[in-house]
């Protein structure tokens, strides 16, 4: 039986009175890409901060996450709003990590070129780029020291559908490449379908895991969504064309 | 000249370059206001050095030193602005210090005094700002990285509060280093306009720093020999800070 590289059990999540996740529980291996969906205020984000230890302190967290020794993180996260003055351009961003985590200083041009970062781009202010470019500057510096686990919180949200699909197609052929476990919070059901292998529903109702086809039953959005049935006949046509 | 007036020109101008190094961080973490603020923190510490007849520094030094690791627990604890506490401990600074400092030292206490430095502490001062020049080097990369996105610095290994806190210590000293000859109240200015004006000359972030030094410099340089040639006056620091600004309003036709 293959070590797992993430082990979370029985899981509790708490800001003040209010319990956010509540007896969460699963075990995922190397090269498993699990999607986790819910509705707004199920606790997707918070979960992905809990399993990286970037919860503020009035949170509390009870249960266990126990990461594989060999488990590296990247993580992109779902918001990112630096300050357009900044005098700060994509290449000074991915170097002050590489300094930090005391990589080699080949590694810039390598996730660059791994993540199509033109010369150009990296020589652009951070407050100038696109959403799309930005999006692929956060995705560069996750990959930056060569993680095996990357972490997304919503890495497309406010971008428009080509750009969304372009992110997804690059990041799919990364993980396939590297063998890499992406744990990816969405929205996007026909993503979900498309790139994950498993889904972990959390909602204040239930909580739920298993493959896409056998978990997103219509009954299961309805829980989850206001119009499930719709939506899921939807993602369905556009899957089948 | 005599030595003791070479001393105090010379740790001018190299707090100018700590105060332009530190500054143009302190620019990009968009701190510059509430530093400004922090400055005034050596006030009360000051008026009570003046009663004691005592080193107004080693007076100022305790109270913003204080006053600053407060308004950090104030923070980390309470929830509250940076806005907010530093606005609360500010308030109560400047208060306490109009309040015993005596009437006859206000003005220095505000406004700095180019008083003649002893070999001592022409050193001490010397190895304080090398001390915070070497430290805020180090810190290059963290800085940059919790500037971008605290949380992602955080996930990348970054300890952000702690980080935070030796940026507010390394800023209190560069603000003592100069107390001296400006006084409580232009004690950040030099932290602020420099910045500002390498903003307006530059993009990249490894010039920008640079930059903003040179203008803290050539401030206090040119600023310091207008006063001693034309002003005659015992506090430097205004025609300095006036010098600077000059500098910003020159700097902004580039972008006009």
């Amino acid at each position: 039986m293959p070590n797992s590289v993430l082990s979370v059990s029985n899981l509790c999540v708490s800001f003040g009175s209010r319990t956010v996740i509540h007896g969460l529980s699963f075990k995922l291996e190397q090269g498993d890409c699990l999607a986790v969906i819910g509705p707004n205020g199920s606790g997707k984000s918070v979960l992905l901060k809990a399993l990286l230890h970037l919860l503020p302190s009035p949170s509390e967290i009870r249960g266990e996450i126990h990461w594989s020794e060999s488990a590296r993180l990247g993580y992109v996260p779902q918001r990112v709003a630096p300050d357009r003055q900044l005098p700060l351009r994509v290449k000074d961003l991915l170097e002050a990590k590489v300094r930090f985590l005391q990589l080699s200083a080949t590694d810039v041009e390598r996730v660059a070129s791994e993540t199509g970062l033109t010369g150009e781009l990296l020589d652009t202010r951070l407050g100038i780029l696109s959403g799309g470019q930005f999006q692929k500057v956060l995705i560069a510096f996750a990959l930056l020291g060569d993680p095996n686990v990357l972490m997304f919180d919503e890495p497309t949200a406010s971008l428009d559908e080509l750009t969304e699909e372009r992110i997804y197609e690059s990041l799919h052929s990364l993980q396939k490449d590297r063998g890499l476990t992406v744990i990816l919070v969405s929205h996007d059901l026909s993503v979900v379908y498309r790139y994950a292998d498993m889904v972990l529903c959390l909602s204040k109702v239930r909580l739920c895991m298993g493959p896409p086809r056998e978990i997103l039953t219509p009954q299961l959005l309805e829980e989850l969504y206001s119009a499930p049935a719709k939506y899921y006949k939807h993602v369905q046509q556009h899957l089948d064309h | 000249m005599d030595p003791s007036r070479y001393y105090s020109l010379l740790l001018a101008l190299v707090f100018a370059v700590a105060a332009g190094l530190v500054g143009s961080f302190a620019f990009m973490k968009r701190m510059l206001l509430a530093s400004d603020v922090i400055s005034h923190l050596a006030l009360p510490g000051l008026g009570i050095a003046f009663l004691l007849k005592i080193d107004p520094v080693a007076g100022g030094a305790a109270t913003l030193l204080l006053g600053a690791f407060l308004i950090w627990r104030l923070q980390l604890h309470t929830g509250l602005s940076s806005d907010t506490t530093i606005g609360v401990v500010f308030a109560a600074s400047l208060a306490i210090g109009a309040a015993i400092t005596p009437s006859e030292d206000l003005l220095e206490a505000l406004f700095g005094a180019s008083h003649k430095l002893s070999l001592s502490g022409f050193v001490l001062g010397l190895t304080v700002a090398a001390f915070v020049i070497f430290s805020i080097v180090r810190l290059k990369s963290q800085l940059v990285l919790s500037i971008f996105s605290p949380e992602l610095a955080a996930a990348t290994g970054v300890k952000v509060s702690r980080l935070d806190l030796y940026f507010l210590f390394f800023f209190s000293l560069t603000v003592l280093l100069g107390l001296r000859f400006t006084g409580a109240l232009l004690g950040s200015a030099l932290l602020i306009v420099p910045a500002a004006t390498a903003h307006q000359l530059t993009t990249k972030m490894s010039q920008f720093a640079a930059v903003s030094c040179l203008v803290s410099v050539f401030s206090v340089a040119a600023g310091w020999s207008l006063n001693s040639l034309v002003f005659r006056s015992t506090t430097p620091s205004p025609t300095i800070i006036i010098v600077s600004t000059v500098l910003f309003g020159l700097s902004l036709l580039k972008r006009a």
